[in-house]
C-alpha cells in the first residue's frame, strides 16, 4: 500500500507487521465473514433437514402438480377451478398481482401528477387541498387505507336491490362495481386494429414532423393530427361496420344480471393502493418540478417561448430526470404493497400462496416462490424504468 | 390680472391614501390567490363547491350526529337494526371507541398490571422529550439511558417474571403497546444495522460487499408480508429441534431486518454525497478506517440524510400494522378484532374504529415528519450543496 511505498530507505519495506497490513487484515476479515455465513448456512440447512424429517414433511416442488382443491374468486384471465393444480392457482395469483399493480400504477401516477402540480399551483385553495390530501394519505398505513375502503366504504354501500345507479349503465353496490360489457363484433375488431394503426401512424407523423422541423424549422400540428388518427380511425371502423353493442347489467330481484363486475376486494385494494401511492408520487413530482432552476424557465421566456411550450419543452423534460428514479421505487412499493391483498381476501400471489402453505405445509417452497416472483417483478420494473430513464437522461457531448 | 394668482402651491404633504379597494385586504388576497386567471377562478369555484358538498356531511357524521357515549351497539344502530337511533341516521360510533379504548391501548394485558405499561410509557416520554429538544444538555448520557438502559428496564417491566413482577406473556399484549414496542425495537435495531450494511456495501472488500448487496437487494425486492411469513413459518424450521421462539420476537426480527435494508440504502445515499476530499483529508491526518468513518464521514453523512432516516422510521411505524396479518394484534389488528364483537357490531362501527386507528397513526407519523423538517432546518448550516 501507499504507506509502504514511502517508507524511509534503509528501514526495510516489511517493517509493518503482518497484523497491521490492511490487505492481510482485509483478507482475514473477509474469510472470517465468509466462514461465519457458510457456518450459519450449514447450521440452518442442517436444522431444517432435521426438522423436516422429524415432522415427516416432504420437500421439493413436485407438489405443484397436485390438485388444489380450493376455489379462487377472481380469475379474469385464465380458466381455473378447484380441480386445477397448485401451479395454476399460483399463476392466477401472479396474474392478479400484476393486474392490480398495473392498474394501480397507472391511476396512482395520474392522481399523483395532478396533486403534485396542484401543490405548486398559485391558487391558494387548490394548493391547500392538495397539501391536505398528501399529508393525510402519507401518514397512515396502507393496510388501514385498504380496510377503510373495504370495511368502511364498500361494505357500507346498499345491497344489490338498492344499487346506486351511476351514469353509462353502471351500478355500484356492496357486491362491487357492475358495468356493461362490450359484445364482440367485427366492428369492434376492426376498431381495435384502427386504434393500433392510429397510434402507429401518430408516432410516424411525430417522427416525420420532428425531422422536418429540424431541417426546415417549420412546425406541424402533431398533437391534433395524432388525436385525429387515434380517435378517427376506430370511429371510421365503427361507422363502416356498425357501432358496438353493450351488454348492460340489469337489476334483478337479488342481484344484477349481465355485464361484467369488479369485486369489492379488487376495488378496495386498487383504490387504496392508488390513493396511498399517489400521495408519495405527488411529493416526488413537486420536488422534481421545483428542482428545475428558475433560470431555465426564465431563459425559455427570454427566447420567446410561451408558458405552454416552456412547461412542455423545457421544464418537464428536466423535471422528469429528477422524478423518474424515485418514481420507480414508488412503483415497486405499490407492487409490493399489493401483497396486502391477503388481508381482505383478494386472491393475489401471497393470498393464494398462503392458502397453499396452510394446505400443504410447504413453507420453504412457497416462500421461495414468493421471493422469486417478487424479485423478478422488481427486476422487470427496474429494467423498464432504467430504459426510460436512460432515454430521458441528459445527453452530454 | 396681476393680483389673481392662479398657481397653487401646496404647503403641506398629502396624507397617504389607502390603495384602491381591489388592491388591498381580502379582495386583493382573493384576486391574487383565488381568481388570478379565468382558469383559476373556475378551479376555485369547483373546489369550493366540492368542499361545500362534502365537508358538512362529513362534519355532521364525525361530530354532530355521532354517538359519543353508550354501553352497547344500540346507540350506534337505527331502530330497524335493533338500536335506538331514528331511521336514516348515520353518524360515527365513538361510543365503540370509548368503551374499548383500554383494549385498543393495551390489548389483553392484565388490567391490574397495566400500571407497568403506563410506567414504561412515562419513562419513554421522560427520556425521549429531552433528547428531542436541542437546547437540553447532557445528550450523551440521555441517549445511553434511552437506547441502552431504557430497553432493559422496559423489557423487565413489560414481560415481568422477575423482581416480584408477575409474568405477562407476549400473546396477551396488544393495541398501541404492540405497535410502539415493535416500532421502537425496529427503529433502534435498524439504524445501527443499516449503517453497518451501508458501510459494508461501500467496503473495498469484495466478499463483504457482495454479502451486503445480496442481503439489501433481496430484502428490498420482496414485500414485508413475505418476510413476516418467513419469520413466522420458516424461522422455527431453521432452529434446532426443541428451541422455540416467541412469536412476538419472530415478528420483531422480521420487521427489524426488513427496515435495516431500507435504512442501509438511505445511509448509503448520505455516504455517497460526502465529497472525496473529506475521505482523503481524514486519511491524510492519519486516521484509521474506524476513526475516519466515525469521526469524519458518518456525522456528515447522517446529517445529510436525516429526512430519509425519519421517512424510513415513518415507513417502519406504518408497516408494524402488517403484523396483524400473521395474527398478532397491534393497534389496527386490535381495532379490527373488535369489529366482530357482537356487542358492538353495527354498520357504523368499522368506519369509526378505522378512523380512530388512522388518527392515532397519523398523529405519530405527522409528528415524526414535522420533527424531521425542524431538525433539517436546524442542521442546515449552509454546507448543503
Amino acid at each position: 500500500m501507499a504507506s509502504q511505498e514511502i517508507a524511509p530507505v534503509g528501514s526495510g519495506g516489511d517493517k509493518t507487521s503482518l497484523l497491521n497490513d490492511p490487505r492481510i487484515r482485509g483478507y482475514f476479515f473477509q474469510i472470517l465473514a465468509l466462514a461465519a455465513i457458510v457456518g450459519l448456512g450449514y447450521w440452518i440447512v442442517h436444522n431444517t433437514i432435521e426438522n423436516l424429517q422429524r415432522a415427516r414433511l416432504a420437500t421439493g416442488f413436485g407438489f405443484l402438480n397436485g390438485r388444489s382443491g380450493f376455489d379462487i374468486s377472481s380469475h379474469p384471465f385464465t380458466a381455473y377451478s378447484s380441480d386445477s393444480t397448485f401451479a395454476q392457482a399460483l399463476w392466477v395469483g401472479v396474474l392478479n398481482t400484476m393486474t392490480v399493480a398495473v392498474v394501480g400504477i397507472v391511476t396512482a401516477t395520474i392522481i399523483g401528477f395532478i396533486v403534485g402540480i396542484g401543490r405548486l399551483s398559485h391558487n391558494w385553495l387548490i394548493r391547500k387541498l392538495c397539501t391536505v390530501y398528501v399529508e393525510v394519505f402519507r401518514n397512515v398505513p396502507p393496510l388501514l387505507v385498504i380496510f377503510f375502503w373495504y370495511l368502511g366504504v364498500l361494505s357500507a354501500l346498499p345491497q344489490a336491490r338498492q344499487s346506486i345507479d351511476l351514469p353509462f349503465g353502471t351500478y355500484l353496490n356492496n357486491r362491487g362495481f357492475f358495468l356493461p360489457s362490450i359484445v364482440p363484433s367485427t366492428g369492434l375488431t376492426l376498431a381495435g386494429i384502427g386504434l393500433i394503426a392510429g397510434i402507429v401512424g401518430a408516432l410516424l407523423v411525430r417522427r416525420w414532423a420532428h425531422r422536418r422541423q429540424l431541417a426546415t424549422g417549420q412546425t406541424f400540428p402533431v398533437g391534433l393530427t395524432a388525436l385525429g388518427l387515434i380517435i378517427g380511425l376506430p370511429l371510421l371502423a365503427f361507422i363502416l361496420k356498425g357501432f358496438p353493442t353493450f351488454d348492460y347489467p340489469i337489476l334483478g330481484n337479488f342481484n344484477l344480471r349481465g355485464g361484467t363486475h369488479v369485486g369489492p376486494e379488487f376495488m378496495s385494494l386498487y383504490l387504496a393502493l392508488s390513493f396511498y401511492t399517489a400521495s408519495f408520487i405527488a411529493e416526488i413530482v413537486r420536488a422534481g418540478i421545483r428542482g428545475v432552476g428558475k433560470g431555465q424557465s426564465e431563459a425559455a421566456h427570454a427566447l420567446g417561448l410561451r408558458a405552454g411550450p416552456t412547461t412542455r419543452l423545457v421544464v418537464v423534460p428536466q423535471a422528469m430526470r429528477i422524478i423518474i428514479p424515485p418514481l420507480t421505487s414508488q412503483y415497486l412499493n405499490l407492487t409490493k404493497n399489493s401483497s396486502l391483498a391477503v388481508a381482505i381476501g383478494y386472491p393475489d400471489l401471497v393470498a393464494v400462496g398462503g392458502t397453499i402453505l396452510n394446505q400443504t405445509g410447504r413453507s420453504i417452497e412457497v416462500v421461495a416462490i414468493f421471493m422469486i416472483v417478487y424479485l423478478s417483478l422488481s427486476v422487470l420494473t427496474s429494467l423498464f424504468m432504467n430504459w426510460f430513464n436512460a432515454k430521458m437522461a441528459l445527453v452530454e457531448r | 390680472m396681476t393680483d389673481t394668482n392662479l398657481s397653487f402651491v401646496r404647503q403641506e404633504m398629502l396624507q397617504g391614501q389607502t390603495p384602491p379597494l381591489a388592491e388591498r385586504g381580502v379582495v386583493k388576497w382573493m384576486r391574487t390567490n383565488l381568481f388570478a386567471t379565468p382558469v383559476d377562478a373556475v378551479l376555485t369555484i369547483i373546489a369550493a363547491l366540492a368542499l361545500v358538498y362534502f365537508v358538512p356531511p362529513v362534519f355532521n357524521w364525525l361530530f354532530v350526529e355521532a354517538a359519543w357515549v353508550g354501553a352497547d351497539r344500540s346507540v350506534c344502530s337505527t331502530t330497524a337494526q335493533g338500536g335506538i337511533q331514528p331511521e336514516g341516521w348515520s353518524g360515527a360510533c365513538w361510543a365503540f371507541v370509548n368503551a374499548n379504548f383500554n383494549q385498543f391501548m393495551y390489548g389483553h394485558y392484565p388490567v391490574d398490571q397495566r400500571w407497568r405499561v403506563n410506567l414504561v410509557g412515562v419513562l419513554f416520554v421522560l427520556l425521549l422529550v429531552p433528547l428531542l429538544i436541542p437546547r437540553v444538555s447532557h445528550k450523551v448520557p440521555n441517549a445511553i439511558a434511552f437506547f441502552f438502559v431504557f430497553p432493559i428496564v422496559a423489557f423487565f417491566l413489560l414481560v415481568g417474571g422477575r423482581f416480584g413482577l408477575s409474568y405477562v406473556e407476549t400473546a396477551s399484549w396488544g393495541g398501541l403497546l404492540v405497535t410502539l414496542v415493535i416500532s421502537f425495537v425496529g427503529i433502534s435495531v435498524s439504524l445501527p444495522l443499516g449503517i453497518a450494511l451501508a458501510l459494508g456495501r461501500r467496503s473495498k472488500m469484495p466478499v463483504i460487499k457482495l454479502l451486503c448487496v445480496i442481503f439489501i437487494e433481496m430484502v428490498r425486492g420482496i414485500p414485508l408480508i413475505t418476510v413476516l411469513f418467513m419469520a413466522s413459518y420458516m424461522l422455527p424450521l431453521f432452529l434446532p429441534p426443541g428451541v422455540t421462539f416467541d412469536k412476538f420476537l419472530r415478528a420483531l426480527i422480521g420487521v427489524a431486518l426488513f427496515a435495516s435494508a431500507y435504512m442501509a440504502e438511505v445511509v448509503r445515499g448520505g455516504l455517497q454525497a460526502i465529497p472525496k476530499g473529506q475521505y482523503e483529508g481524514a486519511e491524510s491526518l492519519g486516521l484509521g478506517y474506524w476513526q475516519k468513518t466515525g469521526l469524519i464521514i458518518l456525522p456528515q453523512a447522517l446529517k445529510l440524510v436525516i429526512p430519509g432516516i425519519v421517512n424510513t422510521f415513518i415507513g417502519l411505524f406504518k408497516d408494524t400494522s402488517l403484523v396483524s396479518i400473521i395474527s398478532m394484534f397491534d393497534l389496527l389488528g386490535t381495532v379490527r378484532q373488535h369489529f366482530s364483537d357482537a356487542n358492538w357490531a353495527s354498520p357504523q362501527t368499522p368506519l369509526s374504529g378505522l378512523i380512530f386507528a388512522g388518527f392515532i397513526f397519523w398523529i405519530f407519523c405527522f409528528g415524526m415528519s414535522r420533527y424531521s423538517i425542524f431538525m433539517e432546518n436546524r442542521l442546515d448550516t449552509g454546507h448543503k450543496r
